[in-house]
């Protein structure tokens, strides 16, 4: 397979097809508007399901109805959209039906604008949906790793039997770039003994997430947490550059990640022991990995298009073993290479080294 | 408890039976509502078209919120008011199937409102029993789009007045004016002349969805003694004297190839 330049929105959803997507509901909302336009021919041209659905309500319910039957189904939104299907996502995440739910961040609150932001960390990490439960979240921070995590979610999503969110902000949703896509799957025939396909010759399947006895509920919410502290232990992903040495860790994800990069190789051009872990999920969050560096490093720098939200994550994984700073632009606006560098030099300056003993030093 | 007929004597013969689509279980439904004879009349037409083996039934949140329980179908519990956006989705993937969605009048008109309207304008091959009885039942008899006026209700006390909530919502004729539905009907539960023509009606429903002819929907006007806080059978006699006037029995939309079915 060849590189072909490819924008962010249309790569996951050709990816999505690819990965055997049989079922397609979503509203519009920039900036994420691409990938409804372009499952809108491709997914009939395949003789699969595309529904411009009413809202993001409806299409949010519509896609727990199609995963219902067993079949791979999607939407996709941008924040406030995404907002709206809080209620959806939270009945699939207690029905044990995979799903894919792609969220292109757009800036915030309200109708905002339609800037890149990553301000749905909680949301998308926390609250998506009432209830005690984490999605799992992947943030992509290339076109390339859009596509990759697409076929990814799809897997992941029914091997857990979860909810699974490709957390993409707006530019990696808007970006072109040149980037390879998978070979083709064919949608799968087969459904799985749960599903919803009507009782012929077998007992009937019954798919609810209503336990009215207390006790009943919360086994459930047992098993789902059995099920999360397994994926906590095998699914926490990130990506980490001049970690070895490293005095001052960044850490960011998505385009602010991928900014912190370019700044972090300057700094060490400029002589600091600087090192970037980039979190590829944000749900299992990367923090085994992230508290083990907190042994060998001085001081964190958090980098977020938002005010500070992964900052709570990585407080956690550091249980306070090395200062925490934060470097973040908000409302749309994307930090630039030269500010990242500047607030990581001034971290960077803060940083207190033990004083070097002298050899004939006295010690008390 | 269920009581099974086991050992039928060779004298005397089964004439009514639990259809095989109804689950073999009690129900939770208050002494006297509706909502047993409603599904008792769904099971029968299941039955009856042979269709309960490739049925997927969407159950609502309301009072019928187990009705996956009481069918010996395939089913699921749709969020508040979303039963029409999930069947879309089972029944788009699986056009073969027969997705019924099971909803009050709470769930479909206040709530759902967009989700059912939108499901018949799409002409979604889905078939919908509403189950009409003017006050929401699950929560404790608080007023929904449906409630009459100066009907009283525990979140409408001095009765219901146009000048606060306006005027109860008449779907099956505003839903027939969508050119995607092929058959509206409503029709009652209050006695039994009227229960056989609803059965009828499930039946014709069902069958316009066999045919893949679009949107169908019956709507049952139905009994909620409980919060209505009268005794059963003045209840089926409220229904006929409040409900019936304002909700009139009829077909509103029936397609032309729903005649011929
Ligand atoms: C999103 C949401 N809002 C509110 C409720 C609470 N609720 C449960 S049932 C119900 C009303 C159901 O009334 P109706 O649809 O008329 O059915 P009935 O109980 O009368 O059969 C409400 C408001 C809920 N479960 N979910
Ligand atoms: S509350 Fe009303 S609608 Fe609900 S089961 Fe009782 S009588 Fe029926």
């Amino acid at each position: 397979m060849s590189r072909t330049l490819l924008k962010g929105n249309v790569a996951i959803a050709e990816a999505a097809v690819r990965a055997g997507l049989q079922a397609y509901f979503g509203y519009p909302i920039t900036p994420q508007t691409e990938l409804l336009e372009y499952l809108a021919s491709r997914m009939v041209e395949l003789d699969r399901v595309f529904l411009q659905a009413e809202s993001e309500v409806a299409a949010i319910n519509m896609v727990y109805g199609a995963a219902c039957s067993g079949v791979r189904a999607m939407t996709s939104s941008s924040s406030p959209g995404f907002s709206l299907m809080q209620e959806g996502l939270s009945y699939i995440a207690a029905s044990d039906v995979p799903c894919v739910v792609v969220d292109v961040m757009r800036g915030g609150p309200g109708l905002g604008n339609i800037q890149p932001s990553q301000a749905d960390y909680f949301q998308v990490t926390r609250s998506a949906g009432h209830g005690d439960y984490h999605p799992i979240v992947l943030a992509p921070a290339s076109v390339q790793e859009a596509i990759d995590f697409t076929t990814l979610a799809f897997e992941l999503a029914e091997r857990y039997r979860h909810l699974v969110i490709l957390a993409a902000d707006g530019q990696i949703g808007q970006m072109m770039e040149p980037a390879e896509l998978p070979p083709m799957q064919s949608a799968r025939e087969t459904r799985p003994e749960w599903a919803l396909s009507g009782a012929n010759g077998r007992k009937k399947n019954v798919i609810t997430s209503l336990h009215m006895q207390p006790e009943d509920e919360e086994a459930f919410n047992q098993k789902i947490q059995r099920r999360l502290a397994k994926i906590r232990q095998v699914e926490q992903r990130s990506v980490e550059y001049w970690t070895n040495d490293a005095e001052l860790l960044v850490i960011g994800y998505g385009t602010a990640g991928r900014i912190a990069y370019t700044a972090v190789e300057r700094a060490r051009e400029m002589g600091m022991k600087v090192g970037l872990l980039r979190p590829q999920t944000l749900w299992p969050f990367p923090e085994e990995r992230i508290s083990e560096l907190a042994d060998e490093i001085q001081s964190c720098l958090v980098v977020e298009m938002n005010a500070g939200q992964m900052i709570e994550d990585v407080r956690l994984a550091t249980s306070g073993q090395v200062p925490i700073e934060f470097f973040g632009r908000m409302g749309g606006m994307i930090p630039m290479p030269d500010e990242i560098l500047n607030a990581i030099e001034a971290s960077y300056a803060r940083i207190t080294r033990p004083v070097a003993h002298h050899a004939n030093g006295v010690r008390g | 408890m269920v009581t099974l007929i086991e050992d039928v004597p060779a004298t005397m013969q089964v004439v009514y039976q639990r259809p095989e689509s109804l689950s073999c279980v009690s129900t939770h439904y208050c002494p006297g509502c509706t909502h047993g004879i409603a599904h008792r009349l769904l099971a029968e037409a299941l039955d009856e078209l042979g269709l309960r083996d490739r049925t997927i039934l969407v159950a609502p949140v309301g009072c019928s919120v187990f009705a996956y329980n009481y069918f010996e179908v395939d089913g699921c519990e749709a969020a508040h008011g979303r039963a029409p956006a999930m069947a879309t989705g089972l029944k788009r993937v699986q056009p073969d199937r027969i997705v019924v969605t099971y909803q009050g009048d709470g769930d479909l008109v206040s709530i759902g409102a967009a989700e059912i309207l939108h499901a018949a304008a799409r002409g979604e091959n889905i078939t919908t029993i509403f189950v009409n009885n003017a006050v929401y039942g699950m929560t404790g008899g608080q007023m929904a789009p449906t409630t009459l006026l100066g009907q009283k209700t525990t979140s409408s006390p001095f009765g219901r007045n146009v000048s606060s909530s306006g005027y109860p919502i008449r779907m099956s004729e505003l839903l027939s004016q969508l050119d995607g539905t092929a058959y509206i009907v409503r029709r009652s539960l209050h006695d039994v002349a009227h229960i056989r023509k609803a059965k009828k009606a499930i039946v014709t429903a069902l069958k316009a969805q066999m045919h893949g002819l679009g949107f169908s929907m019956v709507e049952l006007l139905s009994s909620c003694p409980t919060n209505w806080g009268i005794p059963a059978d003045q209840a089926l006699n409220w229904i006929a004297e409040n409900m019936l006037p304002y909700y009139p029995v009829g077909d509103y939309k029936v397609h032309p190839e729903v005649t011929t079915l």
